[in-house]
């Protein structure tokens, strides 16, 4: 081949290299970015006065005076609408039945869109419901329950060769000539006097229980869970599959049966999770009863099988990569080949039995199907240690799928759900940054 | 356990005899018809001789000619090797290391071995010459301490490596490697020291080191060296014995077999005709 070819081919080689990489960049930041923007706002956002009183009265947080006299300016300013509302109830009750009777419904309606954003009405006994306890605590949702005070949605069908058209109407109209006809305006220029929006780090989203199937507070139960079933996960497969990959490596030899059982494993590592999971309720709940229904215990089991064949790939090679000049020395000087595998070989191929171990870890910490059935619920408390063995609990990843899927107010709490795909993000992403550092750490002493 | 009549009556290990003392000797390992196959292929055919003990025994041959095959033998290093048996004896202070009776580990502290790549563990230098004692359940740290001195010492390394015990052995010359593989080995007190070639991989300088090292340890232990380079073989050893084609073609004085071998094919070996 001619000099310029070749060249030519090997610039064309790298170029198509870094091509590749600047795009794999490009679909992280493209993924992740979002995520990583509408996740943040779990932790930083506008708190509304409701905001500040929920964080006394449930967490008991902030001062006292301080709310007090917030929660008056916010009540002053407040009053005008209920002094409205009032008016034209009495309006009301001088007018016919059938009058009364159309303007009811809507009335009611308006009436529930002001308890969501303001809170109860005062003066009336506090509902039993958390989340009827309090208007809108975050300003971004507030501004959506203001819109929605302000306009009714409808659709317009009045061309029929078309789908319906979405049209906000001014809520309004439908008062147009009552008592109550300013209240609209005055929502809508006074909405910040009413609930004081105000700068917020909520950084003890992690670490607070939920309120109310997570209207509220944090996402510790889930963090909490999700540590649980990673390190339980990890207490039964490392010791196994380390020791597996010592027989496989060390001691198995070539015969047959041996590849035979390397096929297997590897088989094993491409089993869909789901399968896992079904198979952890099937083996470990139903026939070997290590719990009586869902417990940590029988999904952390169930991972430590998804996991297995991983840890043991990874180990066996790293074992495998250690020079046989290590093993040679030590049998030369009188070690068994125990002895040699413990204190030469394994030390040596720590770097990369360890990494296997953090990245299986991170996969086991963000698997969702194989603790649908053994070991998840959508709500619970955090857990005691002891509790583990025989209760089920929140985890990131399930909560994540569950608070998409299945939750009544789902709109309400995207950013509980994006704060939950972050924090499992950066879990998994912390992981293998602690095994990357580690395995820089151990490669560096090992080489001196 | 094993022999330790014989190995007392080896007279004054220590006295560092003259290279030209080529009297009578004690034999310390002697080979009997000894064989070493690797599945049915023969490497080292039929070998019998004797290695006198406290003196510098090297194998000199062409490659693949089975020396480093044999050398193994010795502390049964060949039986990691898959397919890999013994025919004849092999006889260490009048015990066969094939027998049935052997215990291997025992058998490995004994017979010390120095390999042709440096092979420091990659851990401190302290660890690395205390690993053999502590292996052999020496645990004090008083006592480790005075084990890993005198081996050092008498590999030649200890001044240069006396203040830098934990730093990792890795980070030491290829030369210093060796020799601490040296100190290694001989940290177990063994009797026989192997060395496959112990200067291969290492430049003039550091060859030269090793080699003096050899020269000191002469007396004290006994060496069984195989190397390429028959200057070397010349220069360090008493007793020499050539190597083809998995047989011992000569073994003789060192001086003797230079200047006056008896075999042809020896006389073409170390004056270059092959290999």
């Amino acid at each position: 081949m001619q000099l310029g070819t070749r060249k030519a081919l090997d610039k064309a080689f790298s170029g198509l290299g870094i091509v590749s990489i600047l795009l794999l960049v490009t679909a992280l930041v493209v993924i992740l970015g979002p995520i990583f923007v509408r996740g943040s706002r779990a932790f930083v956002f506008r708190g509304t006065v409701e905001y500040r009183r929920l964080m006394f009265e449930k967490y008991h947080r902030g001062r006292q005076e301080s709310l007090e006299s917030e929660m008056a300016e916010a009540a002053r300013a407040r009053q005008p609408v209920y002094d409205m509302i009032a008016a034209f109830e009495e309006e009301l009750k001088g007018m016919s039945f059938a009058q009364r009777r159309r303007w009811r419904d809507s009335l009611d309606e308006l009436k529930d869109l002001l308890r969501r954003l303001l809170g109860p009405f005062p003066g009336r006994k506090r509902p039993v419901v958390i989340r009827e306890q309090y208007g809108e605590t975050r300003w971004d949702r507030a501004q959506v329950t203001v819109h929605d005070v302000l306009f009714v949605e409808s659709y317009d069908y009045s061309d029929a060769t078309k789908m319906g058209t979405l049209v906000y109407a001014p809520r309004v109209e439908e008062f147009r000539g009552t008592s109550i006809e300013p209240l609209f305006s005055y929502v809508e220029t006074h909405a910040r006097e009413m609930l004081r929006p105000r700068r917020t780090f909520y950084w003890r989203f992690l670490f607070d229980e939920s309120l109310d199937a997570h209207m509220f507070g944090g996402i510790w139960p889930e963090m909490l869970g999700t540590i649980y079933l990673a390190v339980g996960a990890m207490l039964f497969a490392v010791p196994l599959g380390v020791i597996s990959a010592m027989y496989l490596a060390e001691y198995a030899g070539e015969g047959r049966a041996v590849s035979l059982l390397r096929t297997f494993i590897s088989t094993l590592a491409g089993v869909p999770s789901i399968v896992f999971g079904l198979f952890g309720l099937a083996f470990f709940i139903n026939t070997v009863h290590v719990s009586s229904s869902k417990s940590v215990l029988a999904g952390s089991l169930t991972l430590a099988v998804l996991i297995l064949p991983t840890i043991i790939r990874a180990s066996e090679e790293a074992i495998r990569a250690v020079p046989n000049t290590y093993r040679e020395a030590a049998l030369s000087l009188g070690a068994s080949r125990l002895r040699t595998t413990l204190t030469v070989v394994l030390p040596a191929a720590l770097p990369g039995v360890l990494t296997g171990i953090v990245i299986s870890m991170g996969r086991a910490a963000g698997e969702t199907a194989p603790i649908i059935f053994t070991a998840a619920v959508s709500v619970g408390r955090p857990l005691k240690v002891w509790q583990t063995l025989t209760q089920p609990t929140p985890a990131l990843p399930w909560n994540i799928c569950n608070l998409a899927t299945e939750h009544a107010a789902q709109e309400e709490i995207v950013h509980v759900q994006y704060g939950m795909v972050l924090t499992l993000i950066l879990v998994v992403l912390f992981l293998n940054v602690v095994a990357v550092a580690l395995r820089a750490r151990l490669s560096k002493k090992l080489k001196g | 356990m094993i022999g330790v009549s014989i190995h007392n009556s080896v007279t004054d290990r220590s006295s560092n005899t003259a290279l030209e003392d080529n009297g009578p000797f004690e034999t310390h390992i002697r080979a009997e018809a000894f064989s070493v196959l690797y599945g049915s292929s023969e490497a080292v055919k039929q070998v019998t001789c004797e290695i006198p003990a406290g003196q510098v025994t090297a194998i000199i041959g062409p490659s693949g000619c089975g020396k480093s095959t044999l050398l193994r033998a010795v502390n049964r290093m060949n039986d990691l090797i898959p397919g890999c048996s013994t025919r004849g004896r092999l006889l260490l202070d009048g015990e066969n290391v094939y027998g049935p009776r052997i215990d291997v580990v025992e058998l490995r502290r004994r017979v010390g071995m120095v390999f042709q790549k440096p092979n420091p563990f990659p851990k401190s230098v302290f660890d690395n010459v205390a690993y053999g004692p502590r292996l052999h359940g020496n645990h004090g740290r008083r006592r480790l301490h005075e084990i890993v001195e005198r081996s050092l010492t008498r590999a030649a390394l200890w001044d240069e490596v006396k203040d830098r015990l934990s730093d990792n052995a890795l980070r030491l010359s290829g030369g210093q490697q060796q020799r601490l593989c040296i100190a290694r080995a001989l940290a177990v007190d063994p009797d026989v020291l192997l060395m496959d070639e112990p200067t291969s991989a290492l430049d003039p300088r550091a060859t030269t080191r090793i080699e003096d090292l050899i020269r000191e340890l002469r007396g004290r232990y006994t060496i069984m060296i195989v190397t390429h380079n028959m200057q070397q073989a010349a220069r360090v050893s008493d007793y020499t014995g050539f190597l083809y084609e998995g047989e011992l073609v000569e073994f003789d004085v060192t001086k003797h077999l230079f200047t006056k071998p008896r075999q042809k094919q020896t006389e073409d070996y170390i004056t270059g005709r092959f290999g």
